[in-house]
């Protein structure tokens, strides 16, 4: 095997840590919202990742045009994110984590 | 094919899309004076919308359009009859959301011209994922309908409760969006392509499968299936009630619909690898939704728990294959979502003073200040548990009956037990309403929301007790096509 040649599995490795690391950023933050924006851009990042490896890897052009549609909506998504920040923070007047507890059954 | 003849294909999304871009247009120009008569047009282009995507059903062949000869030559998008029955109900029913809630949200001060033309949006959404044929069309359709749910459950600026229920909706939200995608990705990779037919086709491997509990991870959440619910009672409490109102009904079938239709037809010869998820999914939600709701006080928190052991009941049919189950999902969710409509129509009636109040205490003596809507209430409530004569249970037994006959029997005799406990919260709000002494008097109700609960529930008895198999035909129909 030659070690200097990035195969397919390098790629998702690298989108599997990302993806990991993201989710975990969701779960295990405990502190700012704006932290979990983040993490939710590392999962979408690391999606794409995986789509145009697997584009170049399999061939096909597919995967590149729903990278690109992905961007797209990472970006719509995280407009929309922050703007209901903006509202919360309006009422709340604070954006940390353990504080997201109004709503509790 | 041509851009022409693939609009003209997609006639239902077209009105849609194109009513709500004019409408953006009137309301940049007009403000909110105008979002009364908006919310009425978008009402109107909802139920247009239905209607054309009726016909296009009872023409009886599936609609292809968005072609590409050498990228997509299945095309992106594509309406079974399955998917067009499913839009239909769900166009409807947000019309009908619609159309109830002008006075809740004058009385929410949320008469604002964004939020018919969100609704119609997020329809869109529900529409475009359903007819999707390839899962860009799909992902790009649930986002659509997410990123409108997300604003809509924040919709009431000065509310905190609202603005944490569309936070958390927000978050929760967008990391099942990476599921969905991350899992998309996985089954693109494996299977050489995005569209249904290439992944049917593809033969069955591990990454194949890692990205399938990928993606139904993704829609579960949609669906809000345990054990991905976390986020439901929450968001029907904190949002506005006609928001949840919409929420609980076309999205809700939407989602449902397409869960059955990707693993129907995408994964339909792995339906090996997936019965036994979905078996447990819909265990765990019949089981979570019965048992969570019997804490509860808040009637919309009772709700939401009721419709994830609902989507737990739609599953069984999911679970029990496409050729005997797709039908029962149909009915079942049909049936659900017109009741749902009707209870939400209660709970939007339920004001004091002006202001919206959603406490079980509330009902208190119902019968009293109000007979017709608390006979109506029953009627709905009776519908969802699934006892007859309502008929609700027409499509209980429906999934059932798939479910024995695909093998499943302790699926079915959870959720016989999960009906049995959820009766316990079902009849709690039937006993604040006919034997609890009446409380403060309510606000008079609306006429569009007395003609909502009145169709929803004349429908569910005696309409549809009697004349199920025309609805039973339809559905057959659907799910051979």
């Amino acid at each position: 095997m030659d070690y200097a040649q990035l195969g397919l599995g390098h790629y998702l490795a690298v989108s599997a840590a990302l993806f990991t690391i993201g989710v975990f950023g969701i779960f295990v933050n405990r502190k700012n919202i704006i932290v979990i924006l983040m993490s939710i851009e590392l999962i979408l990042l690391s999606v794409n990742i995986n789509l145009v490896a697997f584009s170049v890897f399999n061939g096909t052009i597919m995967g590149q045009v729903f990278a690109m549609l992905v961007l797209t909506v990472a970006a719509a998504e995280a407009a929309v994110g922050l703007a209901i920040l903006v509202v919360y923070f309006r009422n709340r007047g604070e954006i940390a984590v353990e504080d997201v507890n109004v709503l509790r059954g | 094919m041509d851009f022409l003849a693939d609009i003209t294909n997609t006639l239902p999304e077209t009105i849609l899309v194109g009513f709500g871009l004019i409408g953006l247009l009137l309301g940049a120009i007009g403000g909110d004076r105008i979002s009364g008569l908006l919310r009425l047009a978008a009402a109107t282009a909802l139920a247009v919308a239905s209607a054309v995507a009726f016909m296009q059903f009872s023409r009886g062949e599936a609609i292809t359009a968005f072609v590409s000869a050498d990228l997509a030559p299945d095309g992106l998008y594509k309406a079974t009859l399955f998917t067009l029955f499913a839009k239909s109900v769900t166009y409807a029913l947000a019309a009908f959301a619609l159309f109830m809630s002008g006075g809740a949200l004058k009385s929410a001060q949320m008469e604002r011209y964004e939020y018919p033309l969100l609704v119609t949006f997020g329809s869109f959404g529900a529409g475009m994922m359903l007819s999707a044929n390839d899962l860009m069309t799909l992902y790009v359709g649930i986002e659509t309908l997410s990123l409108s749910s997300y604003v809509l459950a924040a919709f009431r600026r000065d509310s905190i409760k609202s603005a944490e229920a569309g936070l958390k909706y927000f978050v929760l939200g967008a990391l099942a969006s990476g599921l969905l995608l991350y899992g998309s990705a996985l089954v693109y990779g494996f299977s050489g392509g995005t569209g249904y037919a290439t992944i049917a086709a593809s033969s069955s491997s591990v990454g194949l499968i890692v990205g399938l509990v990928f993606v139904i991870c993704g829609l579960a959440f949609k669906a809000s299936a345990a054990p991905f619910h976390i986020w439901t009672p929450d968001v029907y409490e904190g949002a506005p009630s006609p928001v949840v109102a919409f929420f609980s009904t076309a999205p809700k079938i939407a989602a449902v619909g397409l869960l059955a239709h990707v693993l129907f037809t995408a994964f339909g010869p792995h339906f090996k690898s997936w019965q036994q998820i979905i078996a447990i999914i819909s265990a765990a939600s019949m089981l979570i939704g019965a048992f969570g709701a019997l804490m509860q006080n808040s009637i919309k928190r009772i709700l939401a728990y009721s419709s994830i052991s609902n989507v737990g009941f739609a599953l069984i049919g999911i679970a029990a294959g496409a050729e005997t189950g797709a039908a029962a999902v149909l009915v079942y969710m049909t049936l659900y979502v017109i009741a749902t409509l009707g209870m939400f129509g209660g709970v939007l009636a339920l004001r004091r003073g002006g202001k919206a109040i959603d406490q079980i205490s509330d009902l208190n003596g119902l019968v009293k200040s109000k007979p017709g809507m608390a006979l109506g209430l029953l009627v709905l409530i009776f519908s969802v548990a699934g006892i007859p004569p309502a008929a609700g249970f027409w499509g209980k037994l429906q999934v059932f009956t798939a479910g024995i006959e695909s093998g499943l029997l302790w699926l079915v005799l959870v959720g016989c037990l999960a009906s049995v406990v959820s009766l316990g919260y079902y009849l709690r709000l039937v006993w604040a309403m006919f034997m609890k002494p009446a409380g403060e008097p309510l606000d008079k109700t609306d006429i569009s929301v007395g003609a909502t609960v009145a169709i929803s529930t004349l429908l569910m008895f005696p309409v549809l007790t009697i004349v199920i198999q025309f609805l039973l035909d339809l559905a057959a129909r659907a799910a051979g096509g």
